[in-house]
């Protein structure tokens, strides 16, 4: 019988997420600048980083609510970008103490992004309730305390500055779809795909009502679904391929 | 946007950021049979990242000729498998040099 807290587990947990909480101050940095920037006070830049606990997805969505786009457009672009979550739900499920309870299980699944599930993916054996919940401490307090200072220090930047951090968040978009395109052929189209139909939708007149959050949604979808038909992935190549995503 | 409805937005992406993460670990449990399905569910992040990035990244810094230095040092840089922090401060500091030149 499994104790219901383990302090050893917990532990082992809290070091794992450590290098994660330190990679996400810079990104949510850049966050709680952008926010601010763009005009929402510092509370609620923080509130968007302790309730949605992801980069691409809330980076969209406030970028959204900046522009002042409807309800709809805002929910469906986070819902896509945030779906392959899903995913590492499902394997997490079938890797974790069948014992957990249904409150730890929700608790346990707030935690869950990119990273967190890498590491998480990488230890051996169950995966214990305590030592999920010292995961995911560190990356939650990181995620938030970079999203204040980067909400906070906002006025004090330079315009020159502060113009330029604008790019920080694209830079780190391609730095993490590059390494593996250059691995994968298939990923390498997916991505071309998508960036193919989104220019499209911008650029050429005729697409000019779809709105920004609606074109991502289609490139994506698009994408993702055209490289699934042309190069579906096998079993067993599943694990590698998520493991290499470093988005959070 | 007044600040009401902005916390009503926030609240809605919390929700739709956590139901994914929580339904296959709370209800679900069993697995996803096809493989197209998995696929694109494994392709998803990759698309979305790419046209979330494409082709905004040349409008983020107010100056197109900046931007766009700053994104081929942040393709350079990602190509020679750069950290994700590294790639995002060359590409800053690529924006901040360029643009102090221009200006």
């Amino acid at each position: 019988m499994r104790k219901r807290f383990d302090k050893k587990e917990f532990v082992h947990g809290l070091k794992g997420g450590m290098p994660i909480a330190i990679g996400y101050i810079p990104v949510s940095f850049t966050f709680g600048l952008m926010a601010v920037s763009g005009g929402l006070p510092v509370w609620m830049a923080v509130f968007i980083s302790l309730t949605n606990l992801t980069s691409a997805g809330q980076f969209a969505g406030t970028n959204l609510i900046i522009a002042g786009a409807g309800f709809l457009e805002i929910t469906l672009t986070t819902f896509i970008i945030n779906i392959r979550y899903m995913l590492m739900s499902l394997s997490l499920s079938q890797r974790i103490d069948k014992s957990m309870t249904l409150g730890e299980r929700l608790i346990a699944a707030f935690g869950i992004t990119d990273e967190t599930f890498a590491v998480s993916s990488m230890e051996a054996g169950i995966l214990t309730y305590s030592y999920l919940l010292g995961l995911i401490l560190g990356p939650i307090v990181g995620w938030s305390t970079g999203t204040l200072l980067g909400a906070l220090i906002s006025s004090a930047l330079p315009v020159s500055l502060s113009g330029a951090m604008g790019i920080a968040l694209y830079g780190m978009f391609i730095a993490i779809i590059i390494p593996p395109a250059k691995k994968s052929k298939p990923l390498a189209y997916v991505i071309l795909i998508s960036v193919a139909i989104a220019c499209i939708l911008k650029y050429i007149p005729l697409f000019s009502i779809i709105s920004a959050g609606f074109r991502v949604i289609i490139a994506t979808i698009l994408g993702a679904g055209i490289g699934a038909i042309l190069f579906p992935i096998e079993e067993n190549s599943k694990e590698e391929n998520i493991k290499e995503g470093e988005t959070i | 946007m007044s600040l009401q409805k902005a916390f009503v937005a926030i609240i809605i992406m919390a929700l739709v950021t956590y139901i994914p993460r929580v339904m296959p670990l709370a209800i679900f449990r069993k697995e996803i049979k096809s493989k197209y399905i998995k696929s694109f569910l494994q392709y998803v992040p990759y698309a979305v990242l790419g046209a979330l990035t494409f082709p905004d990244i040349f409008y983020s810094t107010g100056n197109l000729i900046t931007a766009i230095c700053g994104t081929i040092v942040a393709l350079i840089l990602s190509y020679k498998e750069k950290s994700l922090v590294v790639v995002a401060i060359g590409a800053i500091l690529t924006v901040y040099i360029t643009g102090l030149m221009i200006l």
